[in-house]
């Protein structure tokens, strides 16, 4: 393989659509959606073969969270729009977590109450 | 005219951003408040299932799995569908949005199915704290699934119309945001709802 092969193959493809902004070519959506489904299919897997909990639950949650960004940053084009459309939702996603966890400290209080 | 396309896409306006694509992004901010709330609720009552059916016992997860993953690939047919009209290939366009409208479908059907065979097993709305959590969740997001299927219909109408052109690609990206959005919360709610595992009775 000489170095234009290396460079053409670890290059990430953009297409210039004569927008605001360059956009990932059709190849490389269609490349994280193969990523996307190999982790839904690993997801999956997890339901039929016998893990301790804790290891479930620590690989479930991380292959949720990659498979979070990958849509986030690709599909919704986060990676390559402003940073402010990253900083809205980010925000709603830390207030989102911050009621679950308040809630969740509440009734627990509750509880032992 | 002109100045309206400069203004919506952001050349004009205050931010340099587009105020459409802001507000949906503002928009998907909040109801990432909604959604976190109600995964919240589900959190706290999973467990309080009374007499009637544990989510452990009737969940059906292999059914779910391809649901998930319906709607999984309707995002990389929806970004196919704005990739297309990027490029001022409206017929693909076309193709891509249909497709993806028939996959959000598939997903609400299946869902359907999955709520009327919960029914039959004797999981009602009002049954316990957990399926009035459980129904309240996942139906919110079937309900949100569903408006994204009237927006793709409305785009593909107005396209056939020939009013969907390549300088309007930014109205098929907010619709796609909304869409991958509905996809983003469904890959939340997959994982912690069905997927850790459930107690049972």
């Amino acid at each position: 393989m000489d170095s234009s092969e290396i460079t053409e193959a670890t290059a990430v493809e953009v297409v210039d659509h004569g927008d605001d902004h360059d956009h990932p070519s059709d190849n490389k959506y269609i490349q994280i959606a193969a990523i996307l489904a190999v982790l839904t299919a690993l997801e999956v897997a997890t339901y039929f073969v016998d893990m301790p909990g804790a290891v479930l639950i620590s690989a479930l949650m991380v292959m949720m969270v990659v498979k979070f960004f990958l849509v986030a940053a690709w599909f919704m084009h986060l990676r390559f729009d402003s940073r402010m459309f990253t900083r809205f939702f980010v925000t709603g996603l830390v207030l989102a977590t911050t009621v679950y966890l308040i809630t969740l400290t509440v009734f627990e209080f509750w509880t032992k109450g | 005219m002109a100045d309206t396309a400069a203004v919506s896409h952001g050349h004009g306006t205050g931010t340099g951003l587009s105020d459409n694509k802001l507000l949906m992004w503002v928009f998907l901010g909040s109801e990432c408040l909604l959604f976190g709330g109600l995964i919240s609720t589900y959190l706290i009552y999973r467990s309080r299932f009374g007499d009637g059916p544990a989510p452990g016992d009737i969940f059906d997860i292999p059914f779910t799995s391809v649901s998930s993953f319906v709607l999984l690939m309707s995002s990389l047919t929806m970004v196919l569908a704005l990739s297309a009209l990027q490029r001022g290939d409206v017929r693909n366009n076309r193709l891509w949005l249909l497709t993806t409208a028939l996959l959000g479908s598939l997903f609400i059907g299946g869902q359907v199915y999955e709520f009327t065979t919960f029914l039959r097993e004797g999981l009602g709305y009002t049954t316990s704290p957990f399926s009035s959590a459980f129904f309240t969740l996942t139906g919110f997001h079937g309900v949100h699934v569903s408006v994204g299927i009237v927006m793709l219909m409305s785009l593909y109408v107005s396209s056939l119309r020939g009013n969907l052109r390549r300088e309007s690609a930014e109205t098929v990206e907010i619709v796609g945001l909304y869409w991958h959005f509905v996809d983003v919360v469904w890959i939340f709610i997959f994982t912690v709802i069905y997927l850790v595992p459930s107690p049972t009775s």
